[in-house]
């Protein structure tokens, strides 16, 4: 069966095929959606709601909303800009992100929202919660004070490579991704050539020793903003 | 007709954003006929001598004489602007946040491994300032009207900043002059 489900994007008209997500769809297009837990072929998380839409008025998540005939679908309007910018304000202020030394800066999804989204100061009060750091592996490093929680080690680990390293543990606040051990990352059977070392979009997973390795102003966000990848690709004009 | 004042302070920062000021390189000829320097580092003025167009302030809040610097700009200075990320996130000083301040005391005068200090005291002379508890960005002190990020923000970040406040435009920096680092 191979039919074809036409929708619109912001007013576009927009074709996929059935049982691809809005965000599929829209990258096919040519169309950005801003996405965080969302992660190239990873199952779908939907939890970061980053890529809030709203979908013939009510608010979905553009990762996991199938696309069905017929739908209007609102992306790019004032209204949810204001709502992703205030999540990615609170996830600046709910860890402790120091950009100026991290090594991820400059190739950070986060950092990269932020500077799409034109983020000067997050608007909301910093907690500085208490986070550690798991510097046992001797290739690998996690830094909490830098997770968002958005499960794509988790998802790698377990799905491609298999391994099953990582899990949520905790709730609300208490959140935080723990290591399949009973102690540290050592522990576990986790190897620097695991996909899931390259799952995370922030620097709280890290390979050791690989940190600054492009200069500034060659790193991946320096001068295209996060996302001009995928609208690269557009060749309806809206 | 009068020129514009301008001041600057360095709170809780390395001077660094400082550093950026001046890296503008000949385009600080053009600053001064635009401005006058008020209080600032570059002049070496230490007090107020009138009302200011912009402030620009570099660091954030470690300690009380931050918080006085900090209040004295916001009462003299019709715009006041964070410079850095240590005015606008806490910054490397804000590393101690996690921290109590009891230990960092203790670990920089008495139990650090390469601490020297036979009396075995925490400096607690009533001239030194009293440090917060923990280092406050600026806008959680004061309000604050424009924000400039960067470790620290590039010198055509604070110049087309200051230009465009300086001749009535909007301050609409391009995507590469907002930067975290």
């Amino acid at each position: 069966m191979s039919t074809t489900i036409t929708f619109t994007i912001d007013g576009v008209d927009v074709q996929g095929e059935p049982g691809q997500t809005i965000m599929q769809a829209a990258d096919a297009a040519g169309i950005y959606i801003p996405r965080l837990c969302a992660f190239e072929d990873l199952s779908p998380h939907g939890s970061c709601r980053v890529c809030t839409v709203m979908v013939n008025g009510r608010p979905q998540s553009a990762c996991t909303q199938p696309i069905s005939e017929g739908m209007t679908v609102e992306n790019n309007t004032d209204e949810i800009t204001e709502i992703r910018k205030d999540i990615i304000e609170m996830l600046f202020v709910e860890g402790n992100h120091y950009c100026m030394f991290c090594e991820k800066s400059g190739n950070c999804e986060l950092q990269a929202l932020a500077y799409r989204f034109g983020i000067a100061v997050p608007k909301f009060p910093y907690l500085w919660p208490e986070r550690d750091v798991d510097a046992s592996h001797p290739d690998i490093l996690i830094d909490r004070n830098r997770c968002i929680l958005c499960g794509r080690c988790v998802r790698a680990s377990r799905d491609v490579d298999g391994k099953t390293i990582f899990e949520f543990v905790g709730r609300g606040p208490n959140k935080r991704v723990a290591v399949n051990a009973e102690a540290n990352l050592k522990d576990t059977d986790a190897a620097v050539t695991d996909t899931a070392m390259d799952a995370c979009p922030v620097g709280a997973l890290l390979k050791k020793r690989v940190g600054y390795a492009t200069p500034v102003g060659e790193r991946r966000y320096d001068h295209n903003p996060i996302g001009s990848d995928i609208e690269s690709k557009r060749t309806t004009t809206a | 007709m009068t020129k514009p004042k301008v001041a600057t302070t360095s709170l809780a920062g390395c001077f660094g954003c400082h550093m950026s000021l001046l890296d503008i390189d000949d385009r600080i000829l053009k600053l001064v006929e635009l401005v006058d320097f008020d209080k600032s580092p570059v002049d070496d003025i230490k007090t107020f001598t009138g009302r200011c167009a912009v402030g620009l302030v570099e660091g954030g809040c470690a300690n009380e004489e931050n918080v006085h610097v900090l209040q004295d700009f916001r009462n003299h200075c019709d715009i006041l602007i964070s410079m850095g990320d240590c005015a606008t996130m806490g910054g490397i000083p804000a590393m101690r946040n996690t921290i109590p301040l009891q230990e960092c005391l203790d670990v920089a005068y008495k139990t650090g491994v390469t601490v020297y200090n036979p009396d075995n005291v925490v400096p607690n002379d009533p001239d030194i300032p009293l440090l917060l508890d923990r280092v406050y960005p600026c806008h959680e002190v004061v309000k604050i009207d424009y924000h400039l990020p960067g470790c620290p923000p590039s010198a055509d970040t604070l110049w087309e900043a200051l230009v465009a406040l300086l001749t009535d435009k909007p301050m609409e920096l391009p995507y590469e002059l907002i930067k975290y680092d």
